[in-house]
């Protein structure tokens, strides 16, 4: 054991979880907005509408997030129509593109926890909202999606942990974040054993904060 | 479609055998996970404090880690392990690990921490009734647990197992960072060299959705035969 890399190695880590933490912050913002979406396109009766978002998470569920990282950061660039338009400011940049491939992945997952959470929603609720004479669209914004997200707590609070160790993959596109780190220093130091106790209590700690925090929200929102 | 002619002018026989390799990994994985569940299901059940706290560190830790830092601490690491209890043993030359065995140990090491939570469920799900029938019955123990307690978990744990599957065939693709020739590996290298990524790892896509949809028509079909009444 070599304590003195762990401690030296410790602050470089810190500075490497505040990329890990601005990663997943973004795109589980991004993420809720695109699984919000698409949870009401599959709940839609067009059958179009349905269909597609059907895909959209059946094809991002069916593939590893490595891939879809590879597609955005790699692949799009060759679209000489991508290149010359604005959003190659964007795409250029590793960050940016990791944010994109993370919350279209976290989105497709979150649109089916928020589905299958508004499908069991209790019709009781909707109707005594229909024969109190409130319109369908209050009825939506104040009866279904409170009770719909906390009915989906438990299972956002894994997501949001695979999520986190989803960032991970960030480090296969240049991006500096903890696990990008943490390789760097094994393979100057070849110490794996000490730099993946430091890397691993660090994500570990994290898991913990989220798993608990989630916890309390779901004893604050019981009914 | 050139690129994925198959011989010395396209991709498509590398691609093919990559998706082989894939697979191939997979199942050993999947195995691995299977033996660590088996050591690790018990642990995490007993009621002795100490056996629980390793059985419930195992699965704490691997879930909550990236598998990515699993794989770069088992890839960088791994051989210096298996070196050191060469030693004891009085080897002392350089041994290189396969990165097929290294490859599947790691997301075996990941996949058995799933599987252990699975079991333990499936486990715990069983009505006690089952297990005070059998001790009143005088069952030995081997009887016990493989014609009492196994056959009832196994329908619990199927359609979980079936998660746990789809979780170790995506994972696989992490160990193209260790240099395993899977479909990851393979469409890094002809991304490479034909300078067309986008149309690799959308092929790449395409090969990891045949593989998740074959499997789950397989698995509901096991799950169908498993679902059976008592």
């Amino acid at each position: 054991m070599d304590l003195e890399l762990m401690a030296s190695s410790f602050p470089k880590l810190l500075n490497a979880t505040l990329v890990t933490l601005k990663l997943l912050s973004l795109s589980l913002i991004f993420g809720l907005i695109f699984g919000l979406f698409f949870a009401i396109l599959r709940l839609n009766k067009n059958i179009f509408l349905n269909k597609f978002s059907y895909f959209y998470s059946y094809i991002f569920r069916g593939t590893p997030l490595l891939v879809q990282i590879f597609i955005i950061y790699f692949g799009l660039g060759q679209i000489e129509f991508l290149r010359s338009s604005f959003l190659w400011i964007i795409l250029k940049e590793p960050y940016w593109c990791a944010i994109i491939a993370f919350s279209l992945n976290t989105g497709a997952y979150t649109s089916e926890i928020l589905r299958s959470a508004f499908e069991t929603i209790n019709k009781g609720f909707i109707e005594a909202g229909d024969s109190l004479g409130i319109s369908k669209k209050i009825i939506f914004y104040k009866i279904q999606i409170p009770i719909a997200i906390r009915q989906s707590l438990p299972a956002y609070g894994n997501e949001i942990i695979l999520m986190l160790k989803g960032t991970s993959l960030a480090s296969t596109v240049t991006l500096m974040d903890l696990t990008g780190v943490a390789k760097y220093i094994i393979s100057t130091t070849f110490k794996p054993i000490e730099v993946f106790i430091v890397a691993g209590g660090i994500y570990l700690f994290m898991t913990f904060i989220i798993h608990n925090f989630i916890r309390y929200l779901e004893k604050k929102y019981s009914y | 479609m050139d690129l994925l002619a198959f011989g010395n002018t396209g991709w498509g026989d590398e691609l093919f055998l990559a998706t082989l390799m894939t697979i191939a990994v997979s199942i050993t994985a999947m195995i691995i996970g299977f033996c660590f569940a088996l050591i690790f299901t018990p642990l995490k059940l007993s009621k002795n404090k100490f056996l629980n706290f390793i059985g419930n560190s195992y699965t704490t830790i691997i879930r909550g880690v990236p598998e990515l830092l699993v794989i770069y601490l088992l890839f960088f690491g791994g051989s210096g392990a298996v070196m050191y209890v060469a030693s004891i043993f009085g080897y002392n030359k350089y041994i290189e690990i396969n990165a097929f065995i290294t490859g599947s140990f790691a997301i075996g090491i990941i996949s058995g921490a799933y599987s252990t939570e699975v079991f333990r469920g499936a486990i715990q799900s069983i009505d006690k009734g089952q297990f005070e029938a059998s001790k009143v019955l005088g069952l030995k123990k081997p009887v016990h647990f493989f014609k009492v307690i196994m056959p009832q978990m196994l329908r619990l744990a199927v359609p979980n197992l079936s998660n746990v599957w789809q979780i170790t065939l995506k994972d696989t693709s992490l160990i193209s960072v260790t240099g395993l020739v899977e479909i990851m590996r393979q469409s890094y290298i002809a991304a490479g060299s034909t300078r067309d990524p986008l149309f690799f790892y959308s092929f790449a896509a395409v090969l990891y959705l045949l593989l998740t949809f074959l499997s789950m028509k397989l698995i509901n079909k096991l799950e169908i035969k498993y679902r059976r009444g008592y």
